[in-house]
């Protein structure tokens, strides 16, 4: 065993490598205000060039806005970057998941931070980049009932003023944390960009949900962009999803182009934009939320919306952009589905479609259910148990 | 989209009533109340008909969930932890099911363990709310998952067969 000596001066060495490696190549420090001063030592000249093009008003109140980055997998950590370059004011990241060699064919990541926790390891690589951004990091699970109230409180209070944020960003890749999102959404009022790539990587979409204005994630099933792959030969056995640096880098770019527009008030937002990589084909549509949706603060903010007086839009609507009619019935299915295929998608514009109707359950047995009297759950718990 | 000896095993699961996930407090409990009282009866119609493979139990609140699965092959029992979490939007979203010890060892999971379930899966659990439960998660979503998948772990060498796992199990 090594004595306290050899373990100290072990200490001491592996601090001067440690010194050494982290002084690799000039350091970039803090900027006060953003320049548009063209030198080469200004990382925000280019940007503040879109101001003197007319393109941007403002471009300096990027440093205002905050934005919440939830997920920072292929699609959340690119995302993260091009904010962080873009000099926004405060980024907050949610993940609990660890850098993983699996990883390794999407940006951003680099082996040697594989077992670091992801929201860690992209925090240190994003002050590094910028460290005029102001990072802070979430590593947990939003769906669980322990940390989705702290979630809530960090979305509503965490904003550069101490309020809500300006913007949420959905880079999860799951169903179950999309609808967690758009819960917490739904009850704070905040505004937020869904995004997300398919499992067979060859597509993907953003949606920008404004409570009450626009369709949340719960007013219908899962929209999908189509692929234009024979759903019969695709084949999913012995593997659960696939993906692709591309299609991840091109949602990613869309999502953040849209933040942009979103936040600085250029250009226009999409409401649903699709990205299918087989034929390069991006449809876009508006949806109106569902009067019906399961979500009851979905109901609440479109009360809210209709009793706000609307502003008049002077952009004529472009005519593919058919807003749905209100009393679209989101349960049509077009085909039985008594045969063993993947159902019929119900269409919405060309190109984008719901992944599943919502009606006709003809397929479950109905069955008893379970009695209303009086049990006690300690007694249910201890008859689990003894059997 | 079911085929008939699910259609036969779900006809025999209660189904619930109550639409309350774990932030509803009361409702919760009833909620709750009713899961397990459809899990019992589950687990007794798989005893009663010679197929009983699981176990589950949970934290006070109900809101995690652990146990045990076994799956027969070759007359050799094979023995899996289970756990979850009961997600804050259920019971709209089904539980995410994990067996971490298979973690890493097959493509048809999620990182920590979730099992990847048939497309079928999640259109039939949204087109069911509020009355599946976790039993319908169990013979729709874990069951299944078994059939298919560890068969093929066992023939890949991918886990090998432990006398232990038997002892735990009876
Ligand atoms: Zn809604």
């Amino acid at each position: 065993m090594a004595t306290v000596e050899e373990l100290k001066a072990k200490i001491v060495q592996l601090e001067m490598k440690l010194e050494a490696a982290q002084q690799k190549g000039p350091k970039r420090h803090k900027i006060d205000v953003m320049s548009s001063e063209v030198v080469d030592s200004n990382p925000y000249s280019r940007l503040m060039a879109l101001k003197r093009m007319g393109i941007v008003d403002n471009y300096e109140n990027i440093r205002n806005f905050t934005v919440a980055v939830v997920g920072v997998g292929g699609v959340g950590s690119v995302t993260a970057e091009m904010l962080t370059r873009c000099g926004i004011g405060r980024l907050l990241l949610f993940d609990y998941d660890k850098v993983e060699l699996a990883n390794m064919n999407r940006l951003f990541f680099q082996p040697h931070q594989a077992g670091l926790s992801k929201v860690a390891a992209a925090a240190e690589t994003l002050r590094d980049i910028n460290p005029d951004v102001d990072i802070k990091t979430y590593n947990y699970n939003i769906t669980t009932v322990d940390n989705f109230q702290n979630f809530m409180d960090t979305i509503s209070t965490e904003s550069l003023i101490g309020g809500q944020v300006d913007l949420l960003l959905s880079c999860v890749d799951n169903f179950e944390a999309r609808y967690a999102i758009n819960t917490a959404c739904n009850e704070l009022n905040q505004c937020w960009i869904e995004s997300g790539v398919s499992e067979n990587a060859v597509s993907g979409h953003i949606q920008l949900v404004i409570p009450g204005e626009t369709a949340c994630f719960a007013c219908a099933p899962p929209l999908v962009v189509a692929s234009n792959i024979d759903e019969k030969t695709l084949k999913k056995d012995g593997v659960c999803a696939a993906s692709l640096p591309t299609t991840m880098g091109v949602i990613a770019g869309l999502l953040v182009q849209n933040t942009l527009k979103y936040l600085l008030k250029f250009g226009q937002t999409s409401n649903y934009l699709g990205y299918s990589a087989l034929t390069d084909f991006f449809p876009t549509m508006r949806l109106k939320p569902n009067p019906v949706c399961n979500d009851n603060y979905c109901k609440i903010r479109q009360k809210e919306f209709e009793a706000r007086p609307k502003v008049i839009e002077l952009v004529k609507e472009e005519e593919d952009e058919k807003p749905l009619h209100e009393d679209n019935d989101w349960g049509i299915s077009l085909v039985d589905e008594s045969a063993n295929e993947p159902e019929a998608k119900t269409q919405m514009v060309d190109g984008i479609s719901l992944e599943y109707s919502l009606s006709n359950d003809n397929d479950v047995p109905k069955s008893s259910k379970t009695a209303q009297d009086d049990v006690n759950l300690e007694d249910l718990i201890a008859q689990m148990k003894s059997i | 989209m079911v085929d008939e000896s699910t259609r036969k095993t779900l006809s025999n699961i209660p189904l619930l009533q109550t639409k309350a996930g774990p932030r509803d407090k009361d409702l919760w409990i009833q909620r709750l109340k009713e899961e397990y009282q459809s899990l019992i009866k589950y687990v007794q119609n798989n005893k009663e008909a010679d197929n009983d493979w699981f176990r589950l139990e949970s934290n006070k609140e109900g809101t995690r969930w652990f146990g045990k699965c076994w799956f027969i092959h070759n007359l050799l029992k094979y023995e899996f932890d289970i756990e979850f979490d009961i997600p804050v939007t259920y019971p709209h979203t089904a539980p995410e099911i994990a067996l971490p010890e298979l973690d890493g060892k097959t493509a048809k999971m999620y990182r920590g363990g979730k099992i990847c379930l048939s497309d079928h899966f999640k259109p039939l659990w949204a087109r069911n709310v509020p009355r599946f439960g976790l039993s319908h998660a169990m013979a729709l979503g874990l069951g299944p998952w078994l059939a298919v998948e560890v068969p093929d772990l066992i023939n890949r060498g991918a886990i090998t067969y432990r006398e232990k796992q038997v002892e735990n199990a009876s």
